[in-house]
């Protein structure tokens, strides 16, 4: 994983980062793809209890670009059934949270994170994100990594607001592998946080980390051309597979074909716009679509290409310089793909940062700002929600307060466009799963138990 | 009094090419935080005189005519950011471009990062342009657990980056330490007395270069440390280890030690509190990233603070990037609000990255506060520097002017548009 605090804690800081890319088709429980892709480990995930309740005089920012000042949201039995303004009528038998001075979103959603598969504590032993062992294996899938106990779930809920996140294998591979999307939810078992009805991803990686991997092992590929040529075979080899009867069994090109068939959102780690074009070029060449490139930090050179051909990039807001392909990295990123009418999503790749989607957000905004790209605090909202929601499949289900859609709602203690706020209250499908004013609403994951610090603020 | 004197000079104005020398000047009518941990006053006077702060305080009579009025401006010292990388690499993960170890080289303690310090990295000029004036720099250590001597620096466009040379050395304990030291604590703790006893051993004229282990060079070096001369700073994370890192002060009464990292210092708060020796933590690490890591909490900082402990924030290194400190000390002061939580007040939070990081690397009074005396770096923001919104509008070091510009400006000008309908992008500069 990537290298954090002190630079004598070692330089693994090139090995940082994986992507995974998605754009997206609604989808919902009942479609017939999602049903596929949820065997054979199905979802046993089901909403925590909740009592109707009414969040009564907070700005809320839908997620959808729409801002109401002393609003009202209201959710019953896991979904939104309202929003509205201060004359929006409560229903008998919800339960009143005086919002006012405090503001309202969905809940956060990351689609870029490595919790559970690069648990804390980081040791070897939990190094479960990458299987280096090959240049592509579609065939592995991130839930079977996944440690549901990691404490960092706890920490990305309790401050970052997270909801719902996307865990994708790492970076190591050009493909590496399906994706897990997951509700935050604490549990016992991967099944019990795997998000009903969201489809799989599958994650593939471009420029440095793939050929650095092999070429340093003395194979193909060892560069850039290299990483090309084995996507181009390997794809072929799958519409070879995906056009035939499929019956003999092959877990790598059940994956492909589930991607050509577009029932697998492509997840692409590409930071280089030269090499987003050349891989935009690559799907139209096989028939499949990129969902979105993650790390997308040059994405504001071809914005309009990226517009063009519906491609989200998910981004973060100011990290460069770390790596060659991310050395023209730039604060104004996010706010120039805006302008060009591209897709946005804020993702963080990092422990860390999904603590603060908010706030890196932020900053993208302000950078935007002071270069005259002036993007309202209600659409900035929706580039860590709904269009989060939409390249991971499932805005449908989640990603807006709209009524109909599941209840994951986060009050904070204030503007959570500013340093100074923090997530107060967070609901996932409308059961209270945070209460900063209540220590025991607060997951303590079972490696924490007994251990210094158990159950601390943090 | 000479305030009618004043031309206007407000934001705009401030947009006016670098001095390449020390003006003198004075502004006014800004929100002042001096860093010295009190909270910003409304409306105070900055006067700046061959590179020195000349005043702070209520606005009174100055001589000069080159008066900045930036009302609805914020105006501080410039971010102090202790124990960083910047100008030790272009690029992390390009090797080439990349000074902050040396795993090849038979030297450790000896290696002095002020002669690899490039003052022209983008590192730098970024770090600057989000405010950074000053910095301590380390490298990471190499074969052994001994990392060599940081260096002081000043951000500004000169040339010359170095404040003070070899102005620390900087030792890993814990599990870093263990690893480099050969498998165990066990094993740092015999690397690190041998060597401090190799070092009075050759201060002393007595050290034995055949039956050594330590390089002369190391040796000679490692004497800085042992006669308190030289600040040592331990890289540290577990309880235990902090404790155990204090008890060197027992052993070596001369060392001027300072402890790096600390995630669990907050469980030990009163002993560091009661031994003097100042922290410089990393403030927002909340997981159990290690075993030696596994109390970590965003209020370590805070809890330090209210035991006692003189807390910078710092070890933020090119990566997490040191214009980031002002959102992290942001955080700890978001943690008021949080049941439970420990932050720190808004002007407790900014000496964090100002003043008292200043007065950890030795600059206290120089650096990292606006007082009579002081390096002229001054700060000029658009709104609370600690806030997401807020960036500098003018950066001041040793009274000069600094350009602000850098590849990312270069990069953000060049792509405001993606027109090239008459020729390629890259005529656009």
């Amino acid at each position: 994983m990537r290298y954090r605090a002190f630079a004598i804690l070692g330089g693994a800081v090139a090995l940082a980062a994986c992507s995974a890319t998605s754009d997206g088709k609604p989808a919902s429980a009942s479609d017939a793809s999602a049903a596929k892709a949820d065997a054979p480990y199905p979802s046993t995930y089901s909403a925590y209890p909740g009592a109707p309740t009414a969040l009564i005089g907070a700005t809320i920012y839908d997620g959808a670009g729409g801002q109401i000042d002393g609003g009202v949201v209201l959710f019953s039995d896991g979904k939104i059934t309202e929003i509205g303004d201060a004359n929006l009528a409560i229903p008998e038998g919800y339960s009143r949270i005086d919002g006012t001075g405090k503001f309202v979103t969905p809940g956060i959603i990351d689609i870029h994170s490595h919790l559970g598969n690069y648990p804390s504590p980081s040791v070897q032993a939990h190094s479960d994100g990458n299987e280096a062992t090959s240049p592509t294996t579609p065939e592995v899938w991130a839930e079977h990594s996944v440690w549901p106990q990691d404490p960092g779930f706890s920490r990305a809920m309790a401050n970052g607001g997270i909801t719902s996140l996307q865990i994708l294998p790492g970076s190591a591979n050009l493909m590496g592998g399906r994706t897990a999307t997951l509700k935050n939810v604490p549990s016992r078992t991967v099944q019990g946080m795997k998000f009903p009805g969201a489809p799989y991803g599958m994650k593939m990686a471009c420029g440095e980390n793939p050929k650095r991997v092999y070429g340093g092992r003395g194979r193909m590929p060892s560069t850039r051309m290299g990483n090309f040529a084995v996507n181009r075979q390997t794809w072929l080899d799958a519409k070879v597979y995906a056009d035939g009867d499929r019956k003999k069994r092959d877990l790598a090109k059940e994956t492909l074909a589930g991607v050509l068939d577009g029932d697998i959102l492509i997840h692409n780690h590409c930071y280089r716009a030269d090499e987003m074009a050349l891989v935009m070029d690559m799907a139209k060449e096989f028939g499949y679509k990129v969902s979105a490139f993650h790390h997308a930090v040059e994405s504001y050179k071809i914005g309009d290409l990226l517009k063009e051909n519906e491609v989200c990039s998910a981004i973060w807001a100011d990290w460069y310089g770390f790596k060659m392909e991310s050395y023209d990295g730039i604060p104004e990123n996010a706010a120039l793909l805006q302008k060009a009418g591209a897709c946005v999503v804020i993702h963080s790749d990092d422990d860390n940062g999904i603590q603060r989607l908010n706030q890196e957000a932020a900053k993208a905004q302000a950078a935007g700002a002071r270069m005259g790209i002036n993007i309202p605090d209600a659409e900035v909202i929706s580039w860590l929600t709904l269009n989060a929601a939409k390249a991971m499949g499932i805005d449908a289900m989640t990603g807006s307060l709209t009524a109909g859609k599941m209840a994951d709602v986060v009050l904070w203690n204030g503007d959570p466009l500013s340093v100074y706020s923090r997530p107060e209250k967070v609901w996932v499908d409308g059961a209270l799963l945070f209460d900063s004013g209540d220590p025991k609403r607060r997951p303590v994951s079972d490696f924490e138990l007994g251990q210094p610090g158990e159950g601390d603020v943090k | 009094m000479k305030r009618t004197l004043i031309f206007a000079a407000a934001a705009s104005a401030l947009a006016f090419a670098a001095s390449a020398s020390a003006q003198n000047f004075v502004i006014v009518n800004g929100t002042v935080a001096t860093g010295d941990g009190s909270d910003p006053i409304e409306g105070g006077m900055v006067e700046v005189k061959d590179g020195k702060i000349a005043y702070v305080g209520p606005e009174r009579a100055f001589e000069t005519t080159t008066v900045y009025d930036v009302a609805g401006k914020w105006v501080t010292p410039g971010i102090f950011a202790a124990a960083t990388d910047i100008g030790l690499a272009d690029v992390g993960g390009v090797s080439e471009s990349n000074d902050s170890s040396a795993n090849g080289s038979p030297y450790n303690a000896a290696l002095d990062i002020s002669t690899a310090i490039n003052p022209s990295s983008q590192h730098i000029a970024v770090s600057r342009a989000g405010g950074v004036t000053r910095a301590t720099v380390t490298g990471s250590p190499g074969r052994s657990i001994f990392a060599g001597q940081g260096a002081t620096i000043d951000l500004g466009a000169d040339g010359q980056p170095i404040t003070v040379a070899k102005s620390f050395q900087l030792v890993a304990l814990g599990e870093a330490g263990a690893r480099l030291a050969g498998g165990s604590r066990v094993a740092s703790q015999a690397e690190l007395r041998n060597a401090l006893r190799e070092a009075a051993a050759f201060a002393a004229g007595t050290w034995e270069g055949g039956e050594a282990i330590l390089t002369r060079a190391d040796a000679e070096a490692l004497v800085a440390v042992t006669s308190g001369k030289q600040k040592l700073y331990v890289h540290v994370e577990r309880a235990q280890d902090i404790r155990g890192a204090l008890g060197l002060k027992r052993e070596f009464p001369k060392l001027d030690m300072v402890l790096l990292s600390v995630s669990e210092g907050w469980l030990v708060a009163d002993e560091i509190a009661a031994s003097g020796v100042p922290v410089i933590a990393d403030p927002l690490d909340d997981l159990p990233s290690s075993f030696e890591q596994l109390a970590a909490t965003q209020s370590n900082v805070g809890r330090m603070f209210a035991a006692g402990v003189k807390v910078a924030i710092g070890g933020i290194d090119t990566f997490n990037q040191p214009r980031n400190l002002t959102q992290y000390a942001g955080n700890l002061v978001a943690l008021q609000k949080v049941p439970r939580a420990s932050g720190l007040s808004w002007g407790q939070a900014f000496a964090a990255i100002t003043s008292v990081p200043a007065e950890i690397s030795g600059m206290g009074g120089k650096a990292g506060v606006l007082t009579a005396g002081a390096f002229g770096d001054v700060v000029i923001w658009d709104g609370d520097p600690l806030e997401l919104s807020s960036e500098p509008v003018t950066v001041y070091i040793d009274g000069v002017e600094q350009p602000l510009d850098n590849h990312q400006t270069r990069l953000r000008d060049r792509y405001r548009d993606l027109n090239e309908s008459d020729l390629p992008k890259a005529y656009d500069w």
